[in-house]
């Protein structure tokens, strides 16, 4: 059915070798992603509230609705009607560009990734590094937000948030390497492909300390507690984020919990299998849970690690700033150097049940 | 006309927009970005020759990494425009004619007849199913892997003498003694004083 839309596109839109029909199509499918994103970041942050809630013996929200379960709602429509207020003597264009620079960037990462088997917008051949690379400019965002505010507090925050992220962004690559060099490929549908058949293939068996590093590193770069140097209540007001109100604001906000969903995806593709069964190639359970569709699983994984990111950010303290630049360049990084020789060393000699 | 020329039309122009204005910006951190917006354009052309693995290395190395650092440097110094600006044209007939020779040189090269399409020749259109990756990955490890382990040691020993000119006189930083601040005991921080019980009376 989705084959005769493409070429009814084609036949309708035949300018330029097909090529506007091709954007159309791409633009149609970008959008088939992104409203259901932006639906499960709304009640991610619904959950987060009633996760940490629970976990602190409070209710949570529970105004608004049935179990207060129209408060993304009416979270969404209070940050829609404020004001957005500018700082005077602060660089308006480049003030606003911020938020945006944040977005994009979160959003865009999402034109590679494979949900299922063949479910995808695009599948290119390095998309490991189209997903780092378009990671990694989401840091200007912060940078410019902490310039352009002309306000001491943002531009601490992201000074030292942007030497943190882009230390981290060397630890999450090495671990990336050592993922790449048992699957022999930067693809990330090959990563995933080369995990089928049980979760004793999965890459989380092998390389257990690269997914805690991996783990760590997604927390850091996410900005989430106990690593939020960039808003630091405590510590910093908030941050970045002090001089942004209303949508501007918003689109941070949006940003990061795209970013969360995002790193879920990531590890789970990585290190879980992705859209595999749990169960493939055991004899009676494979049959039994044969009716559970690829997104299934992979929703139901990522939802895993995203109830990781509430339940680490209710049990830990916020880590000190030198502390965390200690932890990543002092022990994860030739942590993870370390392994790199090991499974290199590995793959090469074919030592070991799972390489 | 066909699409692909069409792109390279429009990632040209903003390649070529950008990095005028970033020349002639004012301001320093929006120079920077109109930088980056010039990488983003180079990366995109270079798509089109499909060579995406250095395309995507673009922009890993230079706008993830070296703007970042350009954008902390911006950041951290507050430099006086003014004073910048006040000498400037001091060196525009010098400016004028090193880019001149500049220009003449590239002219000369780019007509001299090696780049010409009769000596080179079209390169080879590849499928959806080539992997660029991989031809990389084969030239550099078997051809060229000495000059590809030559550079690797230049870059560690420029790594290794920045260090030694970083920490070549003697470091006044402040360090904090990490472990030692995570082992600490609370007999270390409190002590207990005992204070005599009749000294209310002297107090009266």
């Amino acid at each position: 059915m989705w084959q005769s839309f493409v070429d009814l596109t084609h036949q309708l839109i035949p300018w330029f070798d097909g090529g506007l029909a091709d954007i159309l199509i791409i633009v149609i499918k970008g959008l088939a992603l992104i409203f259901p994103l932006i639906i499960m970041m709304a009640y991610m942050t619904y959950a987060e509230r009633k996760v940490i809630g629970f976990m602190q013996l409070r209710i949570g929200p529970n105004r608004v609705g049935p179990f207060g379960l129209l408060q993304p709602f009416a979270d969404v429509f209070k940050m829609l009607f404020k004001e957005v207020i500018f700082p005077s003597k602060s660089n308006i264009y480049l003030f606003l560009l911020a938020p945006i620079l944040a977005f994009v960037p979160a959003v865009a990462v999402w034109a590679v990734v494979p949900l299922g088997e063949d479910f995808y917008i695009a599948n290119i051949d390095v998309s490991l590094l189209y997903v780092m690379a378009i990671g990694s400019v989401g840091v200007y965002g912060i940078v410019l937000a902490g310039w352009a505010s002309n306000s001491k507090y943002p531009l601490l925050g992201a000074l030292r948030s942007t030497a943190l992220l882009i230390s981290y962004e060397l630890v999450i690559g090495f671990v990336l390497v050592t993922v790449v060099m048992i699957a022999s490929s930067v693809n990330l549908n090959t990563v995933v492909e080369s995990q089928s058949g049980g979760i004793l293939n999965w890459y989380w068996i092998p390389l257990f300390p690269m997914m805690i590093v991996f783990w760590i590193g997604a927390l850091v770069e996410t900005n989430r507690a106990p690593f939020d140097v960039v808003e630091g209540e405590s510590e910093i007001v908030g941050g970045t984020h002090v001089e942004y109100s209303g949508m501007p604001f918003a689109l941070f906000f949006m940003a990061e919990y795209f970013n969360m969903i995002f790193m879920a995806l990531l590890a789970v593709l990585m290190f879980f299998g992705g859209w595999h069964s749990p169960f493939e190639g055991i004899p009676f359970l494979e049959g039994l849970f044969e009716f559970v569709p690829d997104l299934i699983w992979l929703l139901f994984k990522m939802s895993f690690f995203l109830f990781l990111y509430f339940w680490i950010r209710a049990s830990f303290p916020r880590f000190r700033y030198d502390q965390i630049m200690r932890l990543c360049w002092k022990v994860f990084l030739p942590f993870t150097i370390v392994w790199i020789f090991v499974v290199a060393l590995m793959t090469q000699l074919g030592i070991g049940p799972w390489f | 006309m066909e699409f692909t020329s069409i792109l390279f039309y429009v990632f040209s122009l903003f390649f070529v927009g950008s990095s005028f204005v970033m020349i002639v910006s004012r301001n320093t951190a929006k120079a920077a970005l109109w930088l980056i917006l010039t990488f983003f354009s180079a990366a995109s052309l270079w798509l089109l020759l499909e060579a995406e693995f250095l395309a995507i290395t673009l922009i890993l190395i230079y706008v993830g990494a070296v703007m970042v650092l350009f954008m902390f440097v911006i950041k951290m110094l507050d430099t006086d425009q003014s004073t910048l600006r006040a000498q400037f044209t001091r060196y525009l007939p010098l400016g004028i004619f090193v880019s001149l020779i500049v220009i003449v040189q590239m002219t000369l090269v780019l007509n001299a007849g090696p780049f010409d399409l009769d000596t080179v020749g079209l390169p080879e259109q590849h499928g959806a199913s080539y992997s660029n990756i991989t031809a990389i990955a084969q030239q550099l490890y078997t051809v060229y892997v000495y000059p590809f382990e030559l550079a690797a040691i230049l870059l560690l020993i420029a790594i290794i003498a920045a260090i030694t000119l970083v920490h070549r006189t003697q470091v006044k930083s402040k360090k904090q003694n990490i472990s030692e601040q995570i082992n600490v005991q609370a007999k270390d921080r409190m002590r207990f004083a005992s204070i005599k019980k009749n000294s209310t009376k002297e107090s009266k």
